[in-house]
């Protein structure tokens, strides 16, 4: 402890260290590739021991190291929130409860709700009582979040909400949903968007599960019918949901190195997706260990995590420090999707052709046939990489904005797909 | 965009950035083409005693750092060099700099003051020139004769060769490596000045025939020879890297001022989603490329253990996309950007000329698969050891 009382860096250090030796179970072997889809009933009882594990990370005063103390947090720093990672690297633990959970979910709560709202659900997030997921993408409009067509009329002290979301992860095994919704069509896209928060189980919303090309179901779609919000889980002001989905996305946009998330720092091979390690050892597997072309492979894929990681950190720094503004994050974000689908790419060229046929002793090569049709997921989800470019050229370098056609005009004037195949007019 | 600097720091990053920017307008640089030597002694003179070259050099010796970190300091200078694309002997005198001062001893105590004043340059003698050119090969060799070394072999390229006072040579003796400091006007040495792509840098091919060195020309010792030769390569690699980011910075901001003046049918260049699409790519490779050299200057400066990762991650990333950022700096550019004239090609040099020297990217990336299969080695020994201790 230090004269104020706040636990030094180093004792938290070493009382995360101790309390992790004796409570979370170790990182399964560093094998890696899309989760080939378990059962149902696997998946539930996988998200029900992360929710176990939240909970004892709570009894431990060790969840939500950056969360305030009076939301049930530790109030620490995003210094003890580096140290736990690092000393996390080797041990399972909940990431379902991370993204879009803690960040970018809580962090909007954290910043835009009220007291009562983060009293009734910052603590239970904490202990692993509400998974979280955002309603933002919809079926008409994937990068064009303001473009919103799901609808939420006020009635009293209620709203009610009809429409459609798309592209949430595991909806079926979650609680909450934070919801984007269109408050008023007579003004233009950007004015009159609204947030709020609903409970994902509820009579009104119909959940339906997605079948990815590589037979994963973990996407979701939801039919909202409506479905009644208590005025008192709108998140900021009616209409100025757009001030809120800024900061929104800017946490998506970092969620990789946000101190409100925990995961296993660098060089860990026990983090999820490809590294230098795990392609050594498909080198390995695919019997090109010692293939000049194949170490050559693994050490530019190495040298590419590492940079996405370093970059990161530069961001970070930058826009904490105030030396540059949060669009930086787009930068990240651009080589989150790029250097993916470098590394499945490079995963592929090492398997070989058992990537595309293979036995059951070449599980491993097989999954990365897998990997490398599902290679541009990471360039997609979460706001897709043009639009990426588009933040980094035009908020970041400067440049020039895009024309587009639905600035300063009533919303519900602006054409979309459905207008557009009735009116006939291209 | 440096984050974190002192105010120290930042006084001398702005000192040095002033001088440079005074005293090397465009056709003072490209006149440097001419001069056999690449730079203006005065110029280099001068440079010195904002503290360039004595950085590196410990205290006891008449150097000293502005942070507490000389090497941290140094690749801001360097970052400037390449921002400027300035000419001098730079990498090479301060990467002997820093083994003389490690070493201590006579060599120390008879060179450093001169390096830090500016007085004498020391080419440091690496590399070695076909078939034995693959990074870190020595095949140069010192043989014991009486109580001296004689030193026979061919160092190449070695940075300002032809205009160095002294040489510090690594060979190859019996048992190991060993470092030896050599006058340039030592018998048995010939100094043939390269043809180079860069207008101001220059290289030699330096010939050693039975070059006599008495012993108190020996460097360090037989027994730190190995680990101090690769720190040495780490601080070249670190200097080398933040100097080619320094030129991309340059580049970059050359052709984002460009696109923004130059119109075709009616508009700016820079209106053309095509071209924005572009330059949001190149702006990642630029911030991707200062984050992994500034990783690994942070190491290498503190001595971490991953310092030989960081600098084969920064070398292999930089290596690889600085040359690709500056060639489409060139495409956006257009004609103008193949000119003489014009300014970018001075850092398409300088960059061109980092990714080439002190190991490939695929020589470095080679490295890396290396240093993961031995961590994985280590890891699976401590793991077991772990198991037989529990």
């Amino acid at each position: 402890m230090s004269v104020d009382g706040t636990e030094s860096v180093e004792d938290f250090r070493l009382r995360a260290r101790r309390w992790l030796a004796g409570n979370l179970p170790p990182t399964s072997s560093g094998g890696f590739g899309r989760r080939t889809a378990g059962s149902d009933e696997e998946e539930l009882a996988e998200v029900a021991t992360e929710r176990r594990w939240q909970r004892q990370l709570w009894d431990g005063r060790l969840a939500g190291i950056c969360f305030p103390t009076g939301y049930g947090g530790l109030g620490l720093t995003p210094a003890h929130a580096a140290a736990f990672n690092e000393e996390l690297v080797g041990y399972a633990y909940p990431w379902r409860l991370q993204v879009p959970t803690m960040t970018p979910c809580a962090a909007v709560i954290l910043e835009f709700g009220t007291h009562e709202q983060k009293i009734a659900h910052l603590p239970a997030i904490l202990r692993g009582e509400q998974l979280w997921m955002q309603f933002l993408s919809e079926p008409g409009s994937g990068s064009d979040v303001a473009g919103a067509q799901t609808t939420a009329v006020r009635e009293g002290d209620e709203w009610i909400i009809n429409g459609s979301k798309i592209w949430t992860t595991g909806a079926w095994w979650s609680d909450w949903g934070l919801c984007l919704a269109r408050t008023n069509s007579d003004v233009p896209k950007h004015r009159g968007l609204t947030v709020f928060m609903l409970p994902i189980h509820q009579p009104g919303i119909e959940i339906s599960r997605i079948e990815m090309l590589d037979g994963s179901k973990e996407f979701c779609q939801e039919f909202m019918t409506d479905v009644r919000v208590p005025d008192s889980a709108r998140i900021g002001g009616v209409d100025d949901g757009w001030t809120v989905v800024t900061r929104w996305l800017f946490h998506e946009r970092t969620y990789a190195s946000s101190p409100l998330t925990i995961r296993p720092a660098r060089g860990a091979d026990g983090a999820r997706g490809e590294s230098g390690a795990s392609l050594l050892s498909l080198a390995e597997q695919a019997g090109r260990r010692d293939d000049p072309r194949a170490r050559e492979l693994v050490g530019e894929a190495h040298a590419l995590t590492v940079a996405v990681r370093e970059l990161d950190r530069r961001v970070h720094a930058a826009i904490a420090a105030g030396t540059a503004s949060d669009q930086l994050a787009s930068v990240s974000r651009l080589m989150h999707g790029v250097v993916a689908a470098q590394l499945n790419t490079i995963a592929f060229d090492l398997a070989g052709p058992r990537a595309v046929a293979w036995g059951a002793p070449d599980e491993e090569l097989g999954s990365r046939g897998i990997s490398y049709l599902t290679r541009q997921m990471a360039s997609i989800a979460g706001g897709t990489t043009e639009m990426a470019r588009n933040v980094v050229s035009e908020r970041v370098l400067g440049m020039p904005r895009e024309r587009t056609l639905d600035r300063n005009i009533p919303f519900r004037e602006v054409r979309n797909s459905s207008t557009a195949r009735t009116d006939g007019r291209r | 965009m440096n984050t974190g600097l002192t105010s120290d720091q930042q006084l001398f990053v702005d000192t040095t950035r002033k001088f440079l920017q005074d005293g090397l307008p465009g056709p003072v640089r490209r006149a440097l083409r001419d001069r056999p030597e690449g730079y203006d002694p005065s110029f280099w003179k001068t440079g010195t005693e904002l503290g360039w070259t004595s950085l590196l050099i410990g205290e006891e010796y008449g150097g000293g750092s502005v942070s507490g970190n000389g090497l941290r300091d140094l690749a801001l200078v360097a970052q400037e060099f390449g921002r400027h694309a300035a000419p001098g002997p730079l990498l090479t005198t301060n990467v002997a700099a820093f083994a003389l001062s490690r070493a201590g001893g006579a060599p120390a105590r008879a060179v450093l003051g001169r390096i830090a004043d500016g007085d004498a340059i020391v080419a440091w003698c690496f590399s070695e020139p076909p078939p034995g050119d693959g990074l870190g090969q020595i095949a140069a060799t010192a043989v014991a004769d009486g109580g001296d070394w004689l030193l026979t072999g061919e160092k190449a390229p070695v940075e300002h060769g032809a205009q160095a006072d002294l040489f510090l040579v690594t060979a190859r003796t019996a048992t190991g490596l060993i470092q030896l400091l050599v006058p340039a006007t030592s018998p048995g040495v010939t100094v043939t000045p390269l043809q180079t792509l860069d207008v101001s840098r220059r290289f030699a091919l330096v010939d050693f025939r039975d070059v006599r060195v008495p012993a108190d020309g020996v460097v360090g010792s037989a027994e730190s020879a190995p680990a101090e030769v690769d720190r040495q390569l780490h601080v070249a690699l670190a200097i080398q890297t933040a100097e080619m980011v320094g030129a991309l910075d340059t580049a970059f901001e050359l052709t984002v001022a460009w696109a923004a003046d130059r119109y075709s049918f009616g508009r700016p260049l820079d209106s053309y989603q095509a071209l924005k699409h572009r330059f949001a790519d190149l702006k990642m490779w630029l911030e991707a490329s200062h984050a992994v050299v500034d990783a690994a200057v942070d190491a290498v400066a503190t001595d971490a253990g991953d310092s030989a990762e960081l600098v084969s991650v920064a070398k292999a990333y930089v290596g690889h996309y600085g040359p690709e950022l500056a060639q489409d700096c060139v495409q956006l550019h257009g004609g103008i950007g193949l000119t003489f004239e014009h300014d970018l090609h001075l850092y398409l040099r300088r960059v061109t000329l980092g990714s080439a020297l002190l190991g490939t990217v695929r020589e470095h990336r080679l490295r890396l698969a290396t240093l993961l299969e031995d961590r994985g080695r280590l890891t699976t020994d401590l793991g077991s050891e772990r198991k037989a201790t529990a």
